[in-house]
């Protein structure tokens, strides 16, 4: 019985990742296709990665992503961990709860909503108080903040609520004032959230293609925008190329930064077995 | 255990009506809501005491220290330290310091950076508070784990990071919160002593919250038992055990076998107590000063009733039982024993020889009885 | 090590800002103007909620009613291209011309009855097939050696992080007539004919349950994870087989899980635009596709708006259910 049970969850799990990776494989293997009909087989070659590194509509619109994803990250952070920090710390105020739903309510609203009514704010805006002046960088970096920092916020929260209260009052006992705790003692502990938080508000700007195709104005075509134009066409072995160079940086990041984690978190329980052990 | 004795024992500050108190509570109440946490609490605490607030959990005793510490604002009344009224004072400018039960450790700071954060706070010099830390680490044996991190650290010695982290700011008020709730059995006594010895050292003045009689009996100067948000008894931890003033405090320190009745004699000295369930005439030796025939309940504890097999001469306090259980406990055994109204008593005896000759067993027929002294009347 | 520093260089800086504050406390001015803002109410603590609290409210809360202005306007071929709501008439009589035809056009034209329904209908079938390909995953990988959890997780995590544009492009690679699959079967000579995927609805199920797996899989991982096995052991001690287990157990604790993993798959795929826009066929209609075309290919912004605000009706209650669930695991500490 036990071992049906498991065979059926390890071949459930096998198809699952199987059904995830096999795309993704694909992508990588036939960037390095000869032929330019993508999926049939042609020899191997490394010309599409020449052809993509000369493409300069592609590279200008992953500098003007990477540019945006930066900046989006950077404030986001910020934004985000003060709505956390509010909503974790603060208890009862007045508007909480209005609070608590804008926070969520981007974390599952559609994409094309919210690209759509932040387009038609930043217009009225613009012929109310002649500010944004037309759209581009600056309306795409405004809406990527607003959903990033839903996200930002939520992972604070939560990081929030799992550390001891009391570390933070202990530090106020001690002398210190509020906002003292919030950057000595608070930013130190959550650190690894807030890197996290970063890290995904950069991602997402970078993947975004709906709200910023809303938002964007002449001249300012992000990489997803570029790409979006190329992939209706059809399929076009560049792209993949682009794909295999994305998907290659991210993972070595993410296993990189996975690797760093358990290690510290190994030492760490070796560290409180021997504290324990010492201790008896 | 209980012969850890304080120099300020004998003084008895509260006792002596020149003395000035060091902390005045004066009528805190805090309300969450519709729910009232701390009513109406007043105390007045001496300079270098320690005071025990014990009570069950969610009676309020955390909530009032809370308020001592600056977390929580009382909804009404007021709290002075040294003269000084705490309203308005934050938590981080009050002459106070507080040991969580949780220790709340900075977990990304070393133990040295830890216990030197509250003297960093006032800007002193850092030559001056590497060598107060120094100091406060050997007071605290913890010298050789100076550069650990709390993660690194066993439970005992992060009680004691804890324990340093706060003494070391000299607070007026030291606020301590289950302090070794979190430590096993065998810790938890040796601990107690270190504490004393290290507050005896200092001089600071002490408010512990514990919901352990035992360790409130142990190391306080004085005990306030609270009870659903109110002080229900305030004394030393020999007339809270021996004289309670009601059945709550009665129950909650040790146990005690009650018996119901009603006053037929009340005298300056003594008083004669007829009640059913002992099923004998009970006189205590001490006065009551209640109306003839109020109904009123007398306290004894198990350790203070005799059991024999023969009847003893008295004729008050004195009743015929049935032995219906024992528990051996090695130090001692506990008798449970039926009187005839039905009414079960709880009896210790301490077992002084390897093996008794009069061992009493189940079912024998036997008489408790108990000298007028060891009764207390309580009118609640 | 590197975090010591940190707080280290942190607490300089705010050493140095302590008798700078002191310094300007002197200063006049300064008090005066901190006297004011206390009066006012305006404590740290208020700027503190103030700051990420306006930025949602302006960003977020206020463009919806923007959206429904837009939707009450009519269309103009002008910039922007739609009427004013609000005019001077002869300069002294103040108009308002709502113009709810925009909304009588969503009921009257079947078009959007169709996109309306067949959104619905295309993120419930996927939300359905997440979650029978996910619980089990999840399951598995929370009841999997401790060591090989977090590597699976981060294997989860893993597409999650990497373009999802790019990610729906693969597939298209995969699906199509002489895409992986169809290669694969006729070489094999299971099939000599290439089966239709692409631009069929199959293909856009495929393409959401893909892309939203992650999302699927998180939340139940994170529950399932939580579980007492202690109480499985109970279960089973007291006489239940594991199937009964499962059933009487395990997936009546794992609710929460599910709503939450259902809500984050389902309400964003009833307006997803891309996957039913790169692998769906011209007749796949999906509101988002609809509200896109609306505004990009007809520019009839009011139109586009009028369409933002059925389909937020639409997910009003699902959005609220989700938004219940979240704060509930919020106050729980998790």
């Amino acid at each position: 019985m036990n071992n049906r049970r498991s065979t059926f969850l390890v071949s459930a799990m096998a198809f699952g990742f199987a059904f995830l990776y096999i795309p993704i494989l694909s992508l990588i293997v036939f960037s390095f296709n000869e032929s330019k009909l993508v999926t049939v087989w042609a020899g191997f070659s490394t010309k599409w990665y020449g052809a993509l590194l000369q493409n300069e509509q592609i590279l200008g619109a992953a500098w003007l992503s990477v540019r945006i994803a930066f900046m989006n990250a950077t404030v986001a952070v910020c934004l985000g961990t003060l709505a956390g920090f509010v909503l974790a710390r603060m208890g009862r105020f007045r508007g909480r709860l209005l609070l608590t739903g804008m926070t969520t309510a981007p974390l599952v609203m559609p994409e094309v909503i919210t690209g759509l009514s932040l387009l038609l704010l930043f217009v009225a805006l613009e012929s109310m108080i002649g500010w944004p002046q037309g759209r581009g960088v600056t309306t795409i970096t405004i809406a990527h903040i607003t959903f990033s920092m839903a996200y930002v916020a939520v992972i604070i929260q939560s990081r929030l609520s799992s550390v001891d209260e009391s570390v933070e009052e202990a530090a106020q006992d001690l002398g210190a004032r509020p906002a003292k705790v919030f950057f000595i003692i608070t930013l130190p502990i959550i650190s690894p959230a807030l890197v996290s938080g970063w890290l995904l508000a950069f991602t997402m700007s970078l993947d975004d293609l709906v709200i910023a195709s809303f938002v964007s104005g002449p001249g300012s075509s992000t990489l997803p925008m570029v790409v979006f134009s190329k992939v209706r066409l059809g399929v076009s072995p560049e792209i993949n190329a682009l794909a295999t160079i994305i998907v290659l940086l991210v993972a070595s990041g993410i296993v990189a930064a996975g690797l760093v984690m358990n290690q510290a978190e190994k030492r760490r329980q070796r560290d409180v077995q021997m504290a324990v052990a010492a201790n008896e | 255990m209980a012969d850890v004795k304080r120099a300020i024992e004998n003084v008895e500050p509260w006792n002596d009506p020149q003395a000035q108190p060091y902390v005045r509570i004066e009528n805190v109440t805090k309300m969450f809501g519709e729910f009232t946490a701390v009513d109406s609490v007043s105390l007045e605490i001496y300079k270098a005491e320690v005071f025990c607030l014990l009570g069950g959990s969610g009676c309020g005793k955390s909530t009032l220290l809370r308020v001592l510490a600056g977390f929580e604002t009382p909804t009404s009344g007021r709290v002075l330290i040294d003269g000084v009224d705490m309203a308005g004072i934050a938590p981080y400018e009050r002459p106070t310091n507080m040991m969580f039960q949780s220790y709340a450790l900075f977990p990304h700071m070393t133990v040295e950076n830890n216990v030197a954060f509250g003297l960093r706070q006032e800007g002193i010099a850092a030559a001056e508070i590497s060598k107060r830390v120094g100091d406060m680490l050997d007071l605290v044996k913890l010298g050789p784990f100076a550069k650990r991190k709390p993660h690194q650290l066993s439970g005992g010695q992060r009680q004691r990071v804890a324990l340093a982290r706060s003494l070391i700011k000299q607070p007026k008020l030291m606020l301590l919160d289950e302090p070794l709730g979190a430590l096993d059995k065998k810790l938890r006594e040796e601990t107690q002593f270190e504490l004393i010895n290290i507050q005896e050292e200092l001089g600071v003045t002490f408010i512990v919250v514990t919901h352990d009689q035992e360790e409130a009996m142990t190391l306080s100067s004085r005990i306030g038992v609270m009870n659903a948000g109110e002080i229900v008894q305030t004394g030393t931890p020999n007339d809270i055990y021996e004289y309670p003033n009601s059945r709550f405090v009665a129950d909650f320190i040790g146990s005690v076998n009650v018996f119901e009745g009603r006053i037929v004699e009340d005298q300056p000295d003594h008083v004669r107590i007829e009640s059913q369930e002992a099923g004998c005439p009970l006189y205590i030796d001490h006065g009551v000063g209640v109306t003839s025939g109020s109904r009123v309940w007398v306290a004894v504890r198990p350790e203070k009733i005799e059991i024999t097999r023969d009847k003893p001469a008295q004729q008050d306090n004195c009743a015929a039982a049935v032995v219906d259980e024992i528990a051996y406990m090695g130090n001692q055994s506990i008798y449970h024993v039926l009187l005839e109204s039905g009414k079960k008593l709880r009896i210790t005896r301490p077992n002084q020889s390897r093996t008794s000759s009069d061992s009493i067993t189940w079912e024998d027929q036997v008489f408790v009885a108990w000298h007028p002294s060891s009764g207390v009347v309580l009118t609640a | 090590m590197s975090r010591e520093g940190f707080v280290a260089m942190g607490e300089r800086m705010m050493h140095g800002a302590d008798p700078l504050a002191r310094m300007l406390w002197r200063f006049p001015p300064y008090r005066w103007c901190v006297a004011v803002a206390r009066r006012l109410g305006l404590t740290g603590r208020t700027a503190v909620i103030a700051i990420p609290y306006l930025w949602l409210l302006l960003f977020f809360l206020v463009p919806f009613a923007f959206v429904l202005k837009i939707a009450l306007a009519e269309a103009l071929i002008a910039r922007p291209p739609y009427s004013s709501l609000i005019e001077w008439s002869e300069d002294t009589y103040l108009t308002i011309k709502l113009n709810i035809g925009n909304f009588l056009f969503l009921i009257e034209d079947d078009l959007y009855w169709k996109a309306y329904l067949n959104s619905g209908k295309i993120a419930l079938i996927s939300t359905l097939g997440c979650l029978l390909l996910g619980y089990p995953m999840a399951y598995a990988m929370a009841r999997a050696n401790p060591a090989w959890r977090n590597v699976l997780l981060m294997l989860v995590i893993l597409p999650f992080w990497t373009s999802f544009l790019l990610r729906v492009y693969a597939w298209i690679g995969i699906l199509k007539n002489n895409g992986l699959i169809n290669n694969v079967l006729m070489g094999l000579g299971i099939i000599d004919q290439p089966i239709v995927m692409m631009q069929t609805d199959f293909a856009v199920y495929v393409g959401i349950v893909y892309t939203y797996l992650p999302f699927m899989i998180l939340p139940l991982y994170a529950n399932l994870e939580r579980l007492d096995v202690t109480l499985l052991e109970a279960a089973a001690d007291l006489g239940c087989r594991p199937t009964k287990v499962f059933f009487t157990i395990t997936l009546p604790l794992s609710i929460p899980g599910i709503v939450a993993g259902c809500m984050l798959v389902f309400i964003p795929a009833v307006g997803e635009f891309v996957i039913p826009a790169l692998l769906g066929g011209p007749d796949t209609l999906m509101i988002g596709r609809v509200l896109w075309d609306e505004f990009f290919a007809n520019r009839d912004w009011p139109v586009a708006s009028a369409v933002a605000i059925a389909v937020l009706l639409l997910l009003v209650v699902p959005i609220m259910l989700f938004q219940h669930f979240q704060s509930a695991e919020a106050e729980a500490g998790v």
